[in-house]
């Protein structure tokens, strides 16, 4: 079976990371996976445009996996997007390389979800802040799923880490073994409301 | 024809060491059971190739024990040795004491007088320090627990055969007092008991001073020549030297080169040396083993098998009892006792001298001496076969075998990086690895440098690291890199060789000088090379488009990709370099190189544009649609 799962992970100190360190640990393993560590892969920030767009054409759901720094990716992944995702190639007229495709964010925030709202210190909702990514994603046909997101992630403790873990393991195997509602999925804030269904 | 016999003799030992030890490795007993039987069919009784000489051979070869004990202080540091203390005064001191205590009145019981008696106890009780510690290091047991509490027992017999020796004369019935055997130039055999120790202690407080400030810079002028002759015979000069010393003062050399070897411990010169002794070490314990295998009476043997098996027997069954029962006073895990044990329960060297030094002195008679003589060898003989037996039947039967101790190990450092040259790559390398916590080890043959960098307080050891002992002294079996930064091609692919032979499992980083270096590394197997200057002179290239104008981040990614390319374009010449061996078509092909990597470039311009946040395709785009309005 080819990989149908691309995992674009950026943690520029992965090193000192303690949520994702738990997270990513089974999905290199998957089969069906294909996990991409991109600080480790381009430290210098010279990203192999020819390769990524093999790599895009050639997985289905498309996810970025990362902290939340600003409100936004690690500067990696914009960098990224901003050599990989070439006119002609992924939008404009002949664009059409990752038409259907599905696009999907991991986040870690520190901040506690009640935070992220109207009432919250950091006013907008997760969803909200993601619409330069949704937009991405529009422009180039993309499917846009809601966000897995692990709130307040400095205090979780290892046992918590370890049950969001096996959420997202149960997410991607259910992309993998079953195929996901879309339709459906679309419609939550958060793709983790979903688990308990797919659990069953 | 004394010549024409000395080279038969040496024709006949190393026919012997060469025939016997490869045979007694095969069948697994171990190089030193090998020499001892050569030594015996060899003997006057067998094949009487060695006759009366062997005795003198023997002295000779002891010489072997002064180097083994010179290495083995190499390896421990002063403050090593202080942490022992408490094995080697407790264990050893419980050994020998309680060793003689219980022989002694087995010889009353025999009928000799009590003096005799005592004087056998005391010669006895002493173990082999040659066998035991070529036959540990050749299983490598020396660092385990058993192993490093049987070197502390024979370190402590080694320092108390100074006072035996002196207290040997006085067990004499009659006034004959003889001098110590050696030591007859003594020159403080008339002073006061005070006053030799004063002397003693005072010249091994000269030998640290000496080792610090004297050696090192001596050993540093040598090694400026770069003469490894030159360096060897240094090396033997100081032992021998030291041994002299040592035999003056009343002093075993033995004790006394291993003092040496303890001061110069943490001298930069230490692997060098090591390299440089052991196979002269090696050689010479190998004759000593052969010449006590010699000097088995087998006519004795014959004459009185009874008496002679039922001493032997007797020696080591309360030898190993007495160590049994220490080893677990001691606190010590069964299977280390055991090992404890079975290395130690036999006679030594030091027997020999010690029932021939009381024979000239009337302690002992003749006969009881050439018996014992023959008891002790049978012993030496036994010990390597007990050893076997230990680590083949009994050992196996303790789930887990022993371990190495976790007391951090003597002496060399050992680092998961070694650097073969400290000069400007090698020092940035190593500066940057240390600023990230990340500890080398540093070996240099460049004598001046390595002096230099002592004193800014870097351990860098000298020598070249293309020889198999020097990489292994300097932990290359634990290591997992290595990083060449020599400038020398031929040496780099000399250490390159050694590795792939001896350290496969070492990951190479080599710097290279230029391209041609870069292929020929690259045949040898090593995939990490590194041009000395591309680096430097890429940032040039950079600095200069950045100074006509260009962008300074236009010119940061096309230097990105230019050493990309140019790091693929080398592997693939590499791969289809020609086979040029002419000067003149070397240089050709030098040219023929260069321009290959000039033409790929301009290639590239045209195949690889750069589209990197290029809006040319947009623009196109956006006029199409404008046109369609």
């Amino acid at each position: 079976m080819n990989p149908r799962i691309l995992i674009l992970f950026a943690h520029p100190a992965f090193e000192k990371s303690r949520v994702n360190r738990v997270l990513i640990q089974n999905l290199s393993g998957i089969e069906g996976i294909t996990f991409r560590d991109l600080y480790q892969e381009y430290p210098d920030f010279d990203i192999h445009v020819a390769n990524e767009k093999a790599l895009l054409e050639a997985h289905e759901l498309l996810v970025f996996h990362y902290p939340m720094y600003w409100y936004s990716t690690p500067s990696l992944i914009k960098e990224y997007l901003d050599l990989v995702l070439e006119h002609g190639w992924a939008y404009g007229m002949k664009g059409n390389a990752l038409e259907g495709k599905q696009m999907m964010h991991v986040i870690t925030t520190g901040a506690q979800e009640k935070t992220y709202g109207k009432a919250g210190s950091n006013h907008f909702t997760i969803r909200q802040l993601l619409a330069p990514m949704e937009q991405t994603a529009s422009l180039c046909k993309m499917h846009f799923l809601p966000p897995f997101v692990v709130y307040g992630s400095l205090l979780k403790t290892e046992q918590e880490l370890d049950a969001f873990r096996q959420d997202l393991e149960v997410l991607y195997h259910a992309f993998l073994d079953k195929g996901i509602d879309f339709e459906k999925a679309a419609k939550v804030s958060c793709l983790n409301s979903l688990i308990p269904e797919l659990k069953k | 024809m004394q010549q024409g016999n000395f080279l038969f003799q040496a024709f006949i030992y190393l026919l012997a060491a060469v025939v016997s030890v490869p045979v007694a490795k095969r069948l697994g007993l171990g190089s030193v059971l090998g020499y001892l039987l050569a030594g015996v069919i060899m003997g006057p009784f067998i094949l009487g190739f060695i006759g009366d000489e062997g005795q003198d051979i023997m002295h000779f070869a002891e010489f072997g024990v002064v180097m083994m004990l010179f290495l083995i202080g190499l390896e421990l540091q002063p403050a090593k040795l202080w942490r022992l203390r408490i094995p080697i005064l407790g264990l050893g001191g419980a050994q020998v004491g309680v060793t003689t205590l219980v022989f002694t009145p087995v010889g009353i019981a025999l009928g000799l007088p009590w003096q005799a008696s005592l004087a056998i106890g005391l010669a006895l009780a002493l173990s082999s320090t040659a066998l035991v510690m070529q036959s540990l290091a050749e299983k490598n047991l020396t660092k385990t627990i058993g192993g490093r509490n049987a070197f502390s027992v024979l370190l402590f017999q080694d320092i108390a055969v100074i006072p035996i020796l002196a207290i040997l004369p006085l067990l004499a019935p009659s006034n004959v007092v003889e001098s110590l055997p050696g030591n007859s130039f003594s020159w403080i055999e008339s002073f006061p008991f005070w006053a030799k120790t004063l002397v003693v202690i005072g010249v091994f407080a000269g030998f640290f001073f000496i080792g610090k400030y004297l050696i090192r810079p001596l050993f540093h002028v040598i090694a400026k020549t770069r003469l490894t002759e030159i360096f060897t015979a240094a090396a033997l000069l100081l032992i021998i030297g030291t041994a002299l010393l040592m035999t003056k003062i009343g002093v075993s050399p033995a004790l006394g080169a291993f003092m040496a070897g303890v001061m110069l411990a943490q001298s930069e010169y230490r692997h060098e040396l090591e390299t440089n002794i052991l196979p002269f070490k090696g050689l010479l314990l190998g004759l000593f083993f052969i010449s006590v295998g010699a000097s088995l009476n087998l006519r004795l043997l014959t004459a009185e098998p009874i008496l002679v098996f039922s001493l032997v027997g007797a020696l080591i069954v309360l030898k190993f009892i007495i160590l049994m029962v220490i080893g677990r006073i001691f606190k010590m895990k069964a299977d280390s006792t055991l090992l404890f044990a079975f290395s130690l329960a036999q006679g030594g060297e030091f027997a020999f001298i010690l029932l021939s030094f009381a024979l000239q002195n009337n302690v002992i008679p003749s006969e009881v001496v050439e018996i014992l003589i023959a008891v002790t060898v049978i012993t030496m003989l036994l010990t390597p076969v007990f050893m076997l037996i230990n680590e083949r039947l009994i050992q196996p039967r303790f789930g887990t075998k022993e371990k190495e101790d976790e007391v951090d190990e003597s002496g060399i450092e050992k680092n998961s990086v070694i650097i073969a040259g400290f000069g400007n790559m090698g020092s940035v390398v190593g500066r940057f690895l240390q600023a990230n916590g990340v500890k080398a080890t540093f070996l240099d043959i460049d004598a001046d440098n390595v002096e230099l960098l002592r004193k800014l307080g870097i351990k860098v050891y000298y020598g070249d690291a293309s020889r198999r002992s020097l990489l292994q002294a300097a932990g290359a079996e634990e290591a997992e890199l290595l990083i060449i930064t020599l400038n020398d091609l031929d040496k780099t692919l000399a250490i390159v060789d050694t590795v792939h032979k001896y350290f496969p499992h070492l990951t190479i980083l080599s710097r290279a000088s230029g391209w041609e270096s870069v292929y020929d590394i690259i045949d040898a197997g090593v995939h990490d090379v590194y041009r000395e200057n591309f680096d430097s002179a890429l940032h040039m290239g950079k600095d200069a488009l950045i100074k006509l104008g260009f962008r300074a981040f236009q010119v940061s990614r096309a230097s990105k990709r230019f050493a990309k390319h140019d790091k693929m374009a080398l592997y693939e010449f590499a791969k289809t370099r020609h086979d040029h061996n002419s000067h003149l078509n070397k240089i050709r092909t030098h040219f023929e190189e260069l321009e290959k990597l000039i033409q790929r470039e301009q290639e590239d311009k045209h195949q690889h544009k750069n589209l990197d946040w290029d809006t040319l395709s947009r623009v196109t785009e956006q006029k199409q649609l404008a046109r369609k309005k």
